[in-house]
Formats: structure tokens, C-alpha cells, sequence
């Protein structure tokens, strides 16, 4: 039982059978307060979605809550890519729903998702390497100036730099000048527009899908501290990475997925870097599940 | 907890006017800023070359005459009106090779309802309005058809409009037998003659406000910055949510409705409709975008540079028959000031992005 203090709660696989109750109160005794989780910001239950005869995700449940950074981790097929898109609208899940602040919604769309508040920083950072920076920002939402040249959509460029340059500066990310374009920009900084753009629309939650795989050591640390200090700011961030150290040490939580499910619920605080490869190569899931059986065998399982 | 990005991250950002609707000049190096001063003025500086030299090499300097201006300023204009529209689309990523065929065809069909009107006495005022709509919408029609089967099914805009090209372009053959129609009303005749101070045709005021409203629809309007979007990143403009496709058909819209009023102005500028207008217009025009710095991989181009293209291109016809060089010589020099343009623009960018 070396790794029950860290189990929220466990799938046995094969069977979608629900084990909950393995020494899960002592991990919330020692997590935030109750009451600023009471309803997750995001979640989701019970998503399905297959490609053909690819059954991608198997049902998941996951939340997210205010103020709180969660990685995503899993092995390449595990689903994490899928879940994200589905979250971020671009996919449609075959069953199951999401919940925005306790609300059920659909996405049809990407477009749909960000009216939810819910923004995407891709791993290809989705800029347009022509344009300004203000003008990536701005893409698809951007202001036309009143009166009748408004009528043509005639650009109100001055105010959307303006905005732009507050959004950067509120979320503490240094450009330059919102006019260069950001193709001419260093990858840290826009990796850093990505974001801030991600921040100055995301009201509710941002995604954010492997933002440091194309980044050095020290753009990566810096894209770490930016994404505390957007969390900071009270938006929740689910970060997909591979990278393990670095979600270690940036997340609050840590959700593994394994053959399209949830398999485990860490706590980076009370968890080391292996026992995450663990859950995600599948290893503890077959002790626990071990476990779990032989717990139920002995009438120890809490009920539902 | 404020991020900081280190000295060395913060830019020392150019800006080049030829690559998209930039704000304000950001502080530049010394180099990079002569490197893309340079990229901004070159191309205007060998305008003024060619004018140079062909005005003082000409007998008499007769390219410095207003008979050659007006000459010059003419033959611009069917290329200018087609580059407009060339542009938009060049900056989506895309090409429209069936511009010249759409002006051949237009120009005919439209020569062949107001020829018909005219034989059964029909208001003059009227029959010149008609026929241009007639132009102005089968050149539309043409850019929707074009813009559907690329975004419906998805194919390359250089193959359909390479297919529309060959058909369009075959169609005035098939009208009025294939020979030239010369009834014409008389307004038709005074926008291709009469001349504002006896400087400026008609044809090229039209020209004129074509290039100003759709250089501000590029550089000022949500469409111009979304057409720049769709070229430089196609799928981040969909995540973005613009309707890409609907944006695709639009702009080769554009262009046919173009490729519809130049073949207009050609009309009226020779005085009659002939099966053979706008026959490899459709490179000219591509020429004139590509030397005004357009990317054909989308995302960059500029409506100032391509007036100065179009009027290289104009200049090498007008300017070679002046020094008395045969003009075949002429698309030599077409095409070597082509590659030219676009090596210079790749080292530039080059050297910029170190």
C-alpha cells in the first residue's frame, strides 16, 4: 500500500467498475478548502469517443477547479490529445458531457469552446507568423472603429494594441512593441503571446498542450513561471506535457490517463516523478488493482 | 510573480511594410534596419531606374512626354485592375490563373448583349450600364465557381483555376462567331478615349480608385487583416474562428469581378470587344504581385507594391519600344526581373530573421 495516500480513486480496467474510498479522505484532509472546490470550473463525466475501431477514451471524469494548475499526463494513444480536443471544442465526444461551472454544455465548435471561456494554447501556438502581435491577439474578435466606417469593419487598430499591450502587461510578459510581427519574435516570446493571448480571452479555464516541447531550458522555466502566475490569477490551467519533471513541479494535481480512462489522481506534494511513470506505464495500476480486489475480498471496501 | 523576459528575448523587431498590416515601427538595429530599408525601397528604386534610363536613352527623351505617359499610363491599367484582385488572392496562398480569360470572356459576352441592345434601339446610357453588369457579375460568377470547387472539394487553387483558364478562355471563340464587336455605345467609346486635363484617361481614374478602395480594404479592413490571417496560417485562422472557406470563395470573387471590369476598361480602351483580350494577362498580373514583394506562399504582399510591379512590367513594354528593342524582349526582362524580385525578397527576409 506504498502508494494509497496518493489515490483519489481508481478504474479497475476491463470492467469500468468504480473503486473509490482507498485512503481517499486523507488526501483531501491535506488539499485546498473545501468550499473554494466545492464546483469544478470544468468537468467532465462520462466522455466516450472512438475513431472507427479505436476506442480513444472509455468514459472519463475529470474536474478541474479555480486556482488550480492540473497536468494531463498518459503515454502516447492514452488519450490525452483527444480529451483535449474535445474540451477545446474541435472534437465531439460520442457520449458523455461537459460541465462549465456546474453547467452542462456542447460544443460544436473551437469558436463555441472560447465563447465558454475556455482557451487553447496549441502546440504549434496557432499564431500567424505575418501578422502583429496585437493582430494575433485580436484574430477573430477583432474591433471595428463606431460610426460608419465601423459598418465595413474598419479596423480600430490603435484601441486593439492598446488592449494588447495591457493583456501582456497584466499577465507580466514583456514583447517589446505589439506592432513587430510575431514571426520575427523568439520562440519563448511567442510561446509567451500564446498564452497571454490564451489569458486575456480564457475567463474560465485554459488548455494548454505540450506548450514547452519545442522550447529550451530556460524558456521552459520561463513559460513554468508564467503558467503559475496565470493560476495565480485565479483561471484554472490543464497542462498536457511529457514532460514529468516539469509537470511535477508546476502542478497542483496530476490526472493519469491510461487506455482512455482516468487511472489516478496525484498529488506531486506527496508523490515522486516515478511512481507517475508508474501509473502511467500501467504498473500501478495492476498492483492497485491487485490491492483493491484483494480489499474488497476482506470486506474493507467503503461503499460508494 | 512577474515574468522578465531576459534582455536577450526582448526583440529587436523589424517590421517590413511588404509583409502585413503592422502597427507602430518598433526600435530597429542599424543593419537590420538598412537590410530592410533597403527591402522597402528597392523595388521602387528600380522604377525609378528603368525610368531614368529609358527617358534619357530614348531619341529625344520621348518617354518623358505626356503622349507617352498617357501610352503607359493605359496600358497599366488592365494589369493594375487584375493585380488588385490577384493580390488579395496571392496573400490567401492561393493564385488565379483564369483572370485573363475571365476578362477575354466578360469583355465579349458584355461586347455581344450591348451590341444586340444597340440593334434594337435601345437607350445607349442603359446599354453601357447593362453591360457592365453583365461583366462585373459573370466575372463574380466565375470567382464563385472557381472559389467553390477549391474550398469544396478541396483541390489546389492552381489546378482549378488552370481548368477555368482553358475553358473560359476558349468561350470568346464561341461568341459572335469569334469575331471582334466594334457596336459599341458612345460612352463605352468616351471612357476608353476622353482624358481628365487631357492627362488622365478615365480608364485610369477607375484603375485609380480600384487600387485605393481595395489597398484600404486590405491594409484597414477585419477582411484584409483575415485574408493576410488565412495565408499565413490557415488552421489557426479556423481555430480562430473565421470561416476560412467562406473567406476563400469571397476573395476569388474579388478577383472575378475584376477580372470583369478590366475586361471592361480593355474594351473600352481599343473601342471594341475582341476574342483574344486578356490572353496571358493572367502572368503579367501574377509578375506585378510577386515584384511587389507578395509571397506566393501566402501571408505577405502589399497593395503599393504591387502599383510600382505593375508598373515595372508597364514600363519594360512602353520603355523597350521607346529605345527601339524588339518586345520580345520585353517578357526576357518580365521574366528575369521576376526571379530577380523574389531572390532579392527571400535573402532579405533571410537576413532580417537572423
Amino acid at each position: 500500500m506504498a502508494r494509497s495516500d496518493n489515490v483519489v480513486n481508481v478504474y479497475d480496467v476491463g470492467r469500468r467498475t468504480q473503486y473509490k474510498g482507498v485512503a481517499v479522505s486523507e488526501v483531501h484532509a491535506g488539499g485546498e478548502p473545501e468550499a473554494a472546490r466545492a464546483v469544478p470550473v470544468i468537468a467532465t463525466r462520462g466522455i466516450t469517443k472512438h475513431f472507427g475501431t479505436v476506442q480513444a477514451l472509455r468514459g472519463v471524469d475529470l474536474d478541474v477547479y479555480a486556482g488550480e494548475v492540473v497536468g494531463l499526463v498518459g503515454d502516447n494513444g492514452a488519450g490525452k490529445s483527444t480529451l483535449v480536443n474535445i474540451l477545446s471544442g474541435a472534437l465531439q465526444p460520442n457520449d458523455g458531457t461537459i460541465l462549465v461551472d456546474g453547467k452542462t454544455v456542447a460544443f460544436g465548435s473551437s469558436l463555441e469552446a472560447r465563447r465558454s471561456g475556455i482557451e487553447t494554447v496549441y502546440q504549434d501556438l496557432s499564431l500567424a507568423p505575418d501578422l502583429s502581435v496585437w493582430a494575433n491577439i485580436f484574430l477573430g474578435r477583432e474591433q471595428s472603429v463606431k460610426g460608419p466606417l465601423g459598418w465595413f469593419h474598419w479596423l480600430d487598430r490603435k484601441a486593439m494594441a492598446r488592449a494588447a499591450e495591457a493583456d501582456l502587461e497584466r499577465t507580466h510578459i514583456r514583447i517589446g512593441s505589439v506592432g513587430s510581427l510575431a514571426g520575427r519574435l523568439s520562440g519563448g516570446q511567442r510561446q509567451a503571446i500564446a498564452v497571454g493571448r490564451a489569458v486575456a480571452w480564457g475567463s474560465r479555464v485554459i488548455l494548454m498542450d505540450e506548450p514547452t516541447a519545442a522550447l529550451g531550458v530556460e524558456q521552459q522555466a520561463k513559460v513554468g513561471e508564467l503558467v503559475r502566475s496565470v493560476c495565480d490569477q485565479g483561471v484554472p490551467i490543464l497542462l498536457i506535457s511529457h514532460n514529468l519533471p516539469q509537470i511535477h513541479a508546476l502542478c497542483d494535481r496530476v490526472v493519469v490517463l491510461f487506455q482512455g480512462r482516468v487511472v489516478a489522481d496525484l498529488r506531486p506534494a506527496t508523490c515522486s516523478v516515478e511512481e507517475i511513470v508508474s501509473w502511467i506505464t500501467g504498473a500501478s495500476l495492476a498492483a492497485t488493482a491487485a490491492t483493491v480486489s484483494q480489499l474488497s475480498r476482506s470486506g474493507a471496501q467503503h461503499g460508494d | 510573480m512577474a515574468i522578465k523576459l531576459p534582455a536577450a528575448l526582448t526583440p529587436s523587431g523589424t517590421v517590413s511594410p511588404n509583409a502585413g498590416p503592422e502597427g507602430d515601427p518598433p526600435q530597429r538595429s542599424l543593419w537590420l534596419g538598412a537590410v530592410d530599408k533597403v527591402g522597402d525601397f528597392w523595388i521602387v528604386g528600380v522604377l525609378v531606374l528603368m525610368i531614368l534610363v529609358f527617358g534619357l536613352d530614348s531619341p529625344n527623351h520621348d518617354l518623358f512626354t505626356r503622349a507617352s505617359w498617357l501610352n503607359t499610363s493605359q496600358y497599366a491599367v488592365e494589369f493594375l485592375i487584375l493585380a488588385v484582385g490577384e493580390t488579395f488572392v496571392i496573400i490567401t496562398g492561393g493564385i488565379d490563373l483564369s483572370v485573363g480569360a475571365i476578362l477575354g470572356f466578360t469583355g465579349m459576352v458584355s461586347g455581344a448583349v450591348m451590341q444586340s441592345m444597340l440593334s434594337s434601339h435601345e437607350n445607349s446610357l442603359l446599354t453601357t450600364v447593362v453591360g457592365f453588369a453583365v461583366a462585373l457579375g459573370l466575372g463574380a460568377f466565375i470567382g464563385l465557381v472557381n472559389g467553390f470547387i477549391i474550398t469544396r472539394l478541396k483541390l489546389p487553387p492552381f489546378i482549378v483555376t488552370l481548368g477555368s483558364l482553358t475553358a473560359v478562355g476558349a468561350a470568346p471563340a464561341l461568341i459572335n462567331g469569334g469575331n471582334e464587336i466594334s457596336n459599341l455605345p458612345s460612352q463605352m467609346l468616351t471612357i476608353g478615349s476622353a482624358a481628365i486635363a487631357s492627362w488622365v484617361y478615365y480608364t485610369v481614374v477607375v484603375a485609380a480608385v480600384v487600387c485605393v478602395v481595395m489597398g484600404m480594404v486590405l491594409h484597414r479592413t477585419r477582411f484584409g487583416l483575415r485574408t493576410y490571417a488565412v495565408g499565413s496560417n490557415n488552421l489557426g485562422a479556423r481555430r480562430a474562428g473565421i470561416n476560412v472557406d467562406a473567406h476563400l470563395v469571397r476573395v476569388y470573387v474579388i478577383s472575378g469581378f475584376l477580372g470583369g471590369l478590366a475586361g471592361m476598361m480593355v474594351m473600352a480602351n481599343f473601342s471594341v470587344a475582341t476574342p483574344i483580350a486578356g490572353q496571358n494577362d493572367e502572368l503579367n498580373a501574377i509578375a506585378a504581385v510577386v515584384i511587389g514583394g507578395a509571397s506566393l506562399f501566402g501571408g505577405r504582399g502589399h497593395m503599393l507594391g504591387t502599383v510600382v510591379g505593375t508598373f515595372i512590367i508597364a514600363l519594360l513594354v512602353t520603355g523597350l519600344v521607346l529605345v527601339g528593342v524588339s518586345g520580345s524582349w520585353q517578357e526576357v526582362a518580365t521574366g528575369i526581373i521576376i526571379v530577380a524580385a523574389v531572390a532579392v525578397d527571400q535573402v532579405r527576409l533571410r537576413l532580417s530573421e537572423r
